[in-house]
């Protein structure tokens, strides 16, 4: 048994490195991106190794190069025209063959429409563990191994899953949970690029992709949003959104919304927070209407700042606002338009007070 | 020729009635019911919607779980499955989803070698564990193209044609059968299960019958299933903590409106 268990630890010894996989959309890095090389940076010190980010396209070698900037210390950058647009089975061939050939010890994807097939293909393509839609990573200080953290029963409670005896331990991460990766020019002195053109034919790809086609999205995606306000159920209708844009708009914010209000079709599904839809952590958070189901919470929780507006005193929202209004949104929200009209007016005011 | 479906589906928690007890902390499982998991329900529908049109059509249903989880089976045939087999042995517990994935794939497998299939469908994710990786990891075990966060589904002639939902707008794909497709919600409504066939189905000695298959059934090693064939394990579990206290504003619209702007612009929020 003994004999065993240390063969089994040189076994594991041999995988080393973090690696990222790099998720273009369009032939542009997404935002997940930068975050997750942020959050890898921060791995590979702790278990003393390097951060490599995976970047498959055609014709990107200009975002090898800022990849490196964002603190990639290598970018492996797999260039085929057959890799412009994702496909399953051209990706996962590609991504398999470079983790059986060298051996990563972690390899961590976003948590995207993309990511949550990409990944789960290579888990059983690879034989090893995969834990979904984390949102924090640690190392084990007794054995190095990734501890994953991650919402289960729709965010009710929280686990920590581990990958004890397989590698590589692979991982999704919520988009908008970890910092990005800061941008700095001189990084590209330290990185390396290493450009590989792999063997990839039509043959290849079963499912195949014959048109992209975009949806009525946010302007700016609500991952991205500093500012956003969201309305729920509290609204009654769809036309309660009128009210929401006219805030959004007047405080530089996105439209947010809760799962009620897309299930009830008053607005599209892209504009929705919680554990169904997307993670956001801005700088303010301006709920209106929304009781704060703990799945709705799930996608919130972490914005700096979070304001409640309803009419239910006990909705659970207000146990984690900042400020919390307890009211009617249609009379408060009109006032909160007008108050930053006269932002100044009233700061003058208030000192003259205190 | 007959178009052979197989449809996966999981019994849950009703996780949006799931409540936290204040004082400990912890889940208040009790008196929440078991449902048939709802993107798993999307699946079933869209089989079933092929069978009203094209007719010639075959779908089995297949579920892994303890014995109770064959009330989600029932109501599957009760819905219009004509086949449904629950995969129930204490070998399968503790399984991770890759050794689920294993599991099915193996069942699948099986159901092939008599039955075929043309096309396997599942539920996108399940809502108490929201992975999503299921689906993806039978196509994979079973050697098959996976097109996940299906919203849109037409078949032709060995042949379907999606729309594959994205963060912002979806792909068109088209992709020859056998192929493993997960659904979302958006994709249709589900019906209600037939009054006749619920008698047929439910109660003490059923018309329509469901298969229970234990480990024997399948041609698996014992190391790919259970605890013992999963790669991962829970390390911990623990309930979300809150961060502070908040302040409630108080007055009139005017004033709570005016006083929060004057907090927003001390904490240079705005």
């Amino acid at each position: 048994m003994a004999k065993s268990e240390s063969i089994m630890e040189n076994i594991l010894d041999n995988y080393k490195g973090v690696w990222v996989i790099a998720e273009q959309r369009n032939s542009e890095i997404l935002n997940v991106t930068k975050e997750l090389i942020g959050e890898g940076k921060k791995l590979a010190k702790l278990v003393n190794s390097d951060l490599t980010t995976i970047l498959l396209g055609n014709k990107m070698s200009k975002w090898a190069e800022e990849l490196v900037k964002f603190g990639a210390d290598k970018v492996i950058y797999a260039e085929h025209e057959l890799l412009e647009i994702y496909s399953s089975d051209a990706y996962s061939k590609v991504i398999s063959n470079l983790i059986n050939t060298r051996n990563p010890e972690i390899v961590i994807f976003g948590a995207t429409t993309i990511g949550r097939e990409l990944a789960p293909t290579l888990s059983a393509k690879l034989n090893t563990g995969l834990t979904a839609d984390c949102t924090r990573l640690e190392i084990d200080n007794e054995n190095s191994n990734l501890l994953q953290t991650r919402p289960a029963f729709g965010g009710n409670i929280m686990a920590t899953i581990v990958c004890p005896k397989h590698r590589p331990q692979m991982c999704t991460v919520r988009p908008g949970v970890m910092e990005k990766a800061k941008y700095d020019d001189l990084c590209s002195i330290k990185g390396k690029i290493e450009i590989i053109n792999p063997e990839i034919s039509h043959h290849d790809i079963r499912a195949k992709v014959l048109k992209v086609e975009k949806s009525n999205a946010p302007e700016i995606p609500l991952e991205d949003a500093p500012i956003i306000v969201s309305g729920g159920r509290g609204l009654g209708d769809a036309e309660g959104f009128e009210l929401i844009k006219k805030l959004a708009v007047k405080i530089k914010g996105v439209v947010g919304s809760s799962r009620a209000c897309v299930d009830n079709q008053w607005i599209d599904s892209a504009h929705q927070v919680g554990q169904t839809g997307k993670t956001v952590r801005p700088k303010l958070y301006i709920a209106c209407g929304i009781s704060g189901a703990i799945q709705h919470v799930a996608g919130m929780s972490e914005a700096e700042c979070i304001v409640a507006i309803n009419k239910n005193p006990e909705a659970p929202i207000f146990q984690i606002a900042d400020y919390g209004i307890v009211g009617d949104l249609y009379k408060v929200i009109p006032e909160i338009i007008k108050a930053l009209d006269n932002v100044e007016d009233i700061i003058e005011a208030f000192k003259k007070l205190s | 020729m007959t178009l052979k479906i197989i449809v996966c589906i999981k019994q849950v928690p009703d996780t949006n009635k799931v409540k936290i007890d204040k004082e400990t902390g912890t889940l208040i499982r009790k008196g929440i019911k078991s449902i048939l998991n709802p993107e798993d329900k999307n699946a079933l529908e869209e089989a079933l919607r092929l069978k009203d049109k094209i007719k010639d059509v075959n779908i089995t249903v297949i579920s892994m779980g303890p014995g109770q989880a064959s009330a989600v089976v029932k109501e599957a045939i009760a819905m219009g499955a004509d086949r449904g087999i629950l995969l129930s042995d204490r070998k399968f517990a503790g399984s991770d989803t890759w050794a689920t994935s294993t599991i099915l794939a193996s069942a699948i497998e099986k159901i092939k070698e008599d039955d075929g299939a043309d096309i396997i469908f599942c539920g996108r994710q399940a809502i108490d564990g929201d992975t999503a990786q299921v689906g993806p990891q039978i196509a994979e075990h079973l050697n098959l193209p996976i097109i996940s966060y299906v919203e849109e589904l037409k078949y032709d002639k060995n042949k379907v044609q999606v729309k594959r939902a994205l963060e912002d707008g979806h792909f068109v794909m088209e992709c020859p059968t056998p192929v493993v497709l997960t659904t979302i919600k958006e994709l249709n409504t589900p019906r209600y299960p037939h009054m006749k066939r619920i008698f047929e189905t439910f109660g003490d000695d059923p018309i329509r019958k469901i298969e229970i298959w234990s480990a024997e059934n399948l041609n698996l090693e014992n190391t790919k299933m259970g605890l013992n064939g999963s790669p991962t394990r829970v390390k911990n579990i623990f309930t979300p903590t809150r961060k502070f206290e908040g302040e409630i504003l108080q007055g009139n619209p005017k004033e709570v409106a005016r006083q929060l702007i004057v907090r927003l612009k001390e904490r240079q929020i705005i």
